[in-house]
């Protein structure tokens, strides 16, 4: 049985909504396919007529700042959003993210729109535009949508995204009261008589050698202002069965100075909302629990570093 | 959408025919032949298949051939240029065969591509951007070190023209001409051209593919079997069952106890049994047939594992029971022995099954010959067995086979046992075709034999000075489904459970069990990696108990000349142990006074380092009895050049060159007139299993009694032809001199030939005796049960942080008495390796079965260490020459493995003070046992 009988490379999403509608069933999207191949090659997907490519269509590959966003197509490679200036300058958990996920390789090919697609809640990439509040733009026949990234998940492998009728084209991650890009890191704006800093981070904790996914991971997207943390966002995985934004964590912090106080009573509060669980061969709830404090405060004193 | 696949490979353009389900390192592996490209996992883990796209490298197995259309491809073949008739190397596949990062060679063509992007886009990389560039690059060889110093090498070459810089390697104390020196492997070339072809790579007119049905039940009778579907399949051109099975049913490497096939009514005992086999036109129409086939089965318990099999009223796997064997070591009066001690400590541990994981997955072509002959092609680490039992399952005449050994992308072990060599040999024969068996990855992992799982109690009893008084050591070792060689593996185990070390009393059982696992057999260290880590883990905690430093535990027990072994053997020469724990201890003193005492980083309180050491020690050769022979033959030629030739394998570890350069030195001539042909049981001499770390012994010997021989004869001729006595006949510099004439070899070969003489000696040699385990000889005294050890020392500096438990291993100091380094580079690969083969049996591998089935079913579940975790390793050659050795060479393939892991764990406990008592070390283990540690 071929993996595939019919393989298209539209120049357009609608061309590929078309494809994808028109083309005899099964008929599915492939990105980067480093994941889709492998289920398809091991067995966990069943063989389809139609692949459709989205690399090669502009709209899913541009990477720039637009509308006061900056906007990743969600087939650039991993590899390429790593190591755009662009994104380094905006989104800097994202870079720490891309060049974690998998290897060189792999990245060179991966893409962002296949990460969020898997709706899985460790996803690198997936917790990086968490925390930086990033916004999917879905396109289907009925033309294209919007919404927050936290919208998108529905449960472990499950997305709002209709796979056999729709596609992410891109994501807007916001540049945040930046009307004009600076050239250096970080950046910071006066607005009256108080500056801004903002700042991201993304770390994670691994097996050696480990598999694909980590055993915990975390991105912190902030605000300074002086010692007060003016605005964050904070996004753990696995912290639950859908990608993990710790809301409550960042409500106990918002507005507050960062210390040992205010730390511990944050830490609290996403302890209280994360929901851990064991994975069979990567780590059981409580070790994740247990590390998780370590891995925030890591990540949240690099984010508050990078801004200052 | 297109209609045709239009892209540049290496310069050239094509355009070909789209295929459906075709990923692109098929199309330039099948279509375009260019099998520089590897297949080692089909799953996007090893790298070995990576080729730049438009520039950037990618893993061609999993990207779709068509996405390929428009772009432009460069693979290993790719990167030499023609300049005027000679190809000439890019400095980066230079640098990797004078850096000797070459070994197997068969994840070699991704490590250059992946480096050559790296290079494209940084000329200047530090060692931290090569690692990252080459995290995903797997090499099982594991010469990481070597391959990061080849491409900051070829970097500099890059960007100054200068030619690429040599490694420095220091010869050894005991160099000669030509053995002692560093010497590039003759297969060097071909490795990094893509060239090499491995048995995957060969393509025979009428081809069919074959895939072999597996029971996937762990324990169980077959009750049903129907081959009818697969059978009418269109392209299925045979489908054959236990029925066909010609002659003997069973295979095995000793005993033969695994069934070629179950048949009907059989006993199922791993779900790697094979049940029918498929040829077919084409590998998908077999794979296709191979899952129509029907089979029902009498599901029978599972036992899981080695204490479970030995227990009263359990299933009995095999008709003599679940005891492959109880292996039993007997030295003094275990009573009065831990009378003496004024301490005695007690601990068990436990290791897991592990898988070689060699990058080329196994594969045999089976190709008949119109005079009735079959030819296998194989990559195998024991062609002449091989044969035996390819052979006796078609009820052939042995002479009716022939294995025609092929490049091997790693052994290690695990490919001593037959896999798809006997059922290649029965679907040619059926259908009079040629037929390859290609494993892939899951099937590779699923069905070859493992490193076995133990479980090993020692009680250890000393004095209060630290003089070992007694130990008594008690071994569980998970031999799987069949024999194989567990028996011996377990043997070795038991032998060696109680440490390098001069011990008056000791007793050890060891009870190797029959389960439902996939079967355990050879692998690198053979029981002793599992054994020292119990023991060397026990000399530290006694090292604590005693208050006495752990080197100086050690020093006060170490094995040294006069001393006798536990299996009764007094040791007369060649015992470099204790000068292996003198210069590492010297060394990692040279960096820290105190190397064991916990250091606290001043940047980050949460990291602690300290350093850990261990010691072992592993026979070379068979031993325990077996006659321990190879068979070489050396011809000279008529252009003056010589050949060696022997049936031991080469599987990456560098004998073919150990084999020239000591024809090059018996013969006076530069190793470059040597070639050398090997693994074919038509043309070579039996060399015996490669195995044991045996090679460089026996068939080095060989090599060099038949390059004697025939240079006697030499010198016999030119005695008579030129009227001297053959005293004054010298060999030097490639030139004999007699009487005042100088004589080319080209010249002496037509002389004999002419005195119908023959210019070729063959030389079997036979290394000295030994006896059985347990055996006493005719003065009542044990005997040798082996005829040589080699000795290793290892430091490791390991870092842990208290926060998450993880682990990190910084440095590692290895010390190996190896007799004499007859090829320093190629000593440094095994090296290298040996210690990342060591860390990965310590931090990352585990082969995980659940109630029978395998859990770690793919390469993405087996954890190989990679570039990322390798230590800076320093390498301390120490060479105490044994008599009968060539040039005083033992073995060195396993012991430079085998001290690491206890390194690592014992170092971890100096760090934070967990002791690992079972492998892999478990990063949560560790931090819990932290925060439960007051």
């Amino acid at each position: 049985m071929k993996l595939w009988q019919n393989f298209l490379r539209p120049n357009s999403v609608t061309e590929a909504l078309q494809a994808l509608n028109s083309s005899p069933d099964p008929a599915c999207i492939i990105a980067g396919g480093t994941d889709l191949m492998l289920d398809l090659q091991q067995g966990r997907h069943s063989p389809v007529h139609t692949l459709v490519d989205v690399t090669a269509i502009p709209a899913l590959t541009r990477l720039e700042v637009r509308d006061g966003a900056l906007f990743v197509g969600a087939a650039v490679p991993i590899s390429q959003v790593a190591a755009s200036l662009l994104v380094r300058e905006h989104a800097e958990a994202l870079v720490e993210a891309c060049n974690l996920i998998a290897g060189p390789q792999v990245r060179n090919v991966a893409t962002l729109g296949g990460n969020v697609a898997h709706a899985l809640p460790a996803a690198d990439g997936t917790i990086a535009l968490l925390a930086l509040d990033a916004q999917a733009e879905v396109a289907g026949v009925s033309g294209t949508r919007r919404m927050p990234l936290t919208s998108l998940f529905l449960g472990p492998g499950k997305s709002a995204i209709n796979k056999s009728a729709e596609l992410i084209v891109g994501f807007y991650i916001p540049t945040h009261k930046t009307l004009k890009v600076f050239a250096k890191h970080p950046r910071s704006e006066t607005v009256g008589a108080e500056t801004f800093r903002v700042s991201s981070c993304f770390k994670r904790i691994m097996r050696p050698q480990g598999l694909a996914l980590p055993i915990l991971n975390c991105a912190v997207w902030l605000e300074r202002e002086k010692d007060i943390v003016k605005d964050i966002h904070i996004a753990v995985g696995p912290g639950g069965a859908t990608p993990f934004r710790a809301t409550e964590a960042e409500n106990t912090l918002r507005g507050q100075p960062l210390n040992e106080e205010t730390f511990n009573r944050t830490l609290e509060s996403l302890l209280a909302q994360a929901q851990f669980r064991t994975s069979a061969r990567r780590a059981s709830a409580d070790y994740r629990k247990h590390i998780a404090g370590g891995l925030f405060k890591d990540v949240l004193d690099s984010a508050w570093q990078r801004a200052k | 959408m297109n209609n045709q696949i239009s892209l540049t490979v290496n310069g050239q353009t094509y355009a070909l025919p789209p295929i459906p389900g075709e990923t692109l390192s098929t199309l330039l592996r099948q279509r375009l032949h260019l099998t520089g490209t590897k297949i080692g996992c089909d799953e996007a883990e090893c790298g070995a298949c990576t080729v730049l796209v438009d520039g950037e490298p990618i893993m061609s197995c999993i990207y779709p051939a068509e996405r390929a259309d428009g772009k432009t491809i460069v693979t290993i073949e790719g990167l030499a240029q023609r300049v005027h008739e000679e190809m000439k190397l890019h400095p980066l596949q230079e640098a990797f065969v004078e850096h000797g990062a070459v070994q197997c060679g068969f994840c070699i063509p991704g490590q250059i591509i992946t480096a050559y992007a790296l290079l494209k886009r940084n000329p200047n990389p530090d060692s931290a951007d090569i690692r990252f560039a080459l995290k995903d690059t797997l090499c099982r060889c594991a010469g990481y070190p070597s391959i990061e110093n080849a491409i900051l090498a070829a970097a500099e070459s890059l960007r100054t023209g200068e030619p690429v810089k040599k490694p420095h390697i220091p010869d050894s104390i005991h160099v000669h001409k030509s053995v002692g020196h560093t010497h590039l492997r003759p297969d060097g070339i071909e490795k990094v051209t893509g060239k090499a072809i491995y048995t995957d790579d060969l393509v025979f007119d009428g081809m069919l593919y074959a895939k072999a049905r597996r029971a996937m039940i762990p324990h169980g009778f077959l009750k049903k079997l129907d081959i009818s579907k697969a059978k009418a399949l269109p392209g299925v051109v045979a489908v054959l069952t236990a029925e066909d099975i010609p002659g003997e049913h069973n295979h095995g490497l000793v005993i033969y106890d695994w069934p070629v096939m179950v048949g009907i009514g059989e006993r199922v005992r791993y779900v790697g049994d094979a049940i029918a086999i498929v040829a077919a036109e084409t590998q998908e129409i077999a794979d296709q047939a191979s899952a129509l086939i029907e089979a029902e089965f009498d599901l029978q318990p599972v036992i899981t594992n080695p204490v479970q099999a030995r227990q009263e009223g359990v299933p009995q796997i095999h008709e003599k029971g679940n005891l492959l064997k109880h292996i039993k070591v007997r030295k003094g009066d275990m009573e009065a022995g831990f009378a003496e001690a004024d301490v005695i400590l007690e601990h068990t541990f436990h290791t897991p099954t592990a898988d070689h994981a060699f990058i080329e997955p196994e594969c045999s072509i089976g190709v008949p010959l119109p005079n009735g002959r079959m030819e296998i092609y194989v990559g195998s680490q024991i062609p002449y067995q091989d044969r035996t039992q390819v052979a006796r399952a078609m009820g052939w005449p042995e002479e009716r086979v022939r294995i025609v050994g092929q490049l091997m992308g790693g052994g290690f072990g695990g490919k001593e046992d037959v896999m798809g060599q006997i059922h290649v040999a029965m679907l040619a024969n059926a259908t009079q075709r040629p037929v390859k068996l290609l494993f892939d990855r899951h099937e590779s992992l699923l069905v070859h034999p493992k490193r076995h799982a133990t479980q090993i109690r020692v009680k250890i009893g000393a004095r209060e000075n630290g003089r070992l008084v007694a130990v008594d050591t008690e071994l569980y070792g998970d031999t799987g489904a069949y024999a194989s060689l567990g028996e011996h593996v377990m043997t070795r185990a038991t032998t060696h459970s109680a440490g390098p070390y001069d011990i008056p009393h000791v007793r050890a059982d060891c009870y190797a069990m029959y389960t439902n696992n996939p079967p355990a057999g050879a692998f690198r260290g053979f029981g002793v990696t599992q054994a020292a880590f119990a023991v060397e883990s026990m000399m530290d905690m006694l090292a604590e108990k005693l208050n006495i430093e752990p080197v100086d535990l050690r020093r006060m027990n170490a094995l040294h000349v006069g001393s006798i072994t536990n299996t009764g053997q007094k040791l007369r020469e060649s015992v470099g142990l204790m000068e292996c724990i003198d210069k590492v201890d010297a060394e990692i003193r040279k960096q820290n006074p105190l190397p064991f005492a916990p250091r606290v980083d001043s940047a980050n309180p949460n990291l602690v380092r300290a350093w850990g050491f261990a010691a072992a020690y592993k026979n070379t050769g068979l031993g325990g009895g077996a006659p321990d022979k190879s068979g070489a033959e050396v011809e000279l030629y008529d252009d003056g050049k010589f050949e060696v030739r022997s049936s031991s394998a080469e599987m990456g570890q560098g004998l073919v060159s150990v084999m020239r350069m000591i024809v090059a030195e018996e013969m006076s001539v530069a190793p470059e007139q040597v070639r050398v042909l090997v693994m074919d049981t038509d043309l070579t001499p039996n060399g015996g299993p490669t195995t044991a770390s045996r090679q460089t012994y026996v068939t080095g010997n060989a090599s060099r009694y038949a390059a004697k021989t025939l240079r006697d004869a030499i010198t016999a001729t030119l005695a008579e032809k030129y009227d001297v006595h053959p005293e004054q006949i010298r060999f030097e510099n490639g030139i004999i001199y007699a009487n005042g004439h100088s004589v080319t070899f080209a010249e002496v070969a037509k002389e004999m030939k002419a005195m119908g003489q023959q210019p070729r000696a063959v030389y079997e040699y036979e290394a000295p005796k030994t006896q059985p385990l347990g055996m006493l000889t005719e003065d009542g005294k044990y005997g040798d049960m082996h005829f040589a050890f080699s000795y290793g020392v290892q430091a490791t500096e390991v870092e842990v942080n208290k926060l998450t438990g993880e682990i990190c291993v910084l440095k590692v100091i290895s010390a190996n008495d190896v007799g004499m380094a007859v090829n320093p580079l190629g000593l440094q690969g095994q090296i290298e390796g040996g210690v990342m083969m060591g860390l990965g049996n310590c931090l990352t591998e585990e082969f995980i079965v659940e109630n029978g089935n395998v859990v770690t079913d793919h390469l993405a579940r087996y954890r190989v260490p990679g570039i990322m975790l390798t230590p800076e390793i320093t390498s301390i050659i120490v060479e105490h020459p044994t008599a009968e050795g060539p040039y005083g060479a033992k073995g060195v393939g396993e012991i430079c493995s085998i001290p690491t892991t206890p390194a690592i764990t014992n170092a971890i406990y100096n760090a934070v003070g967990v002791r690992v008592d079972s492998l892999p070390v478990n990063q949560e283990k560790i931090l819990w046992a932290l925060i439960n540690t007051p």
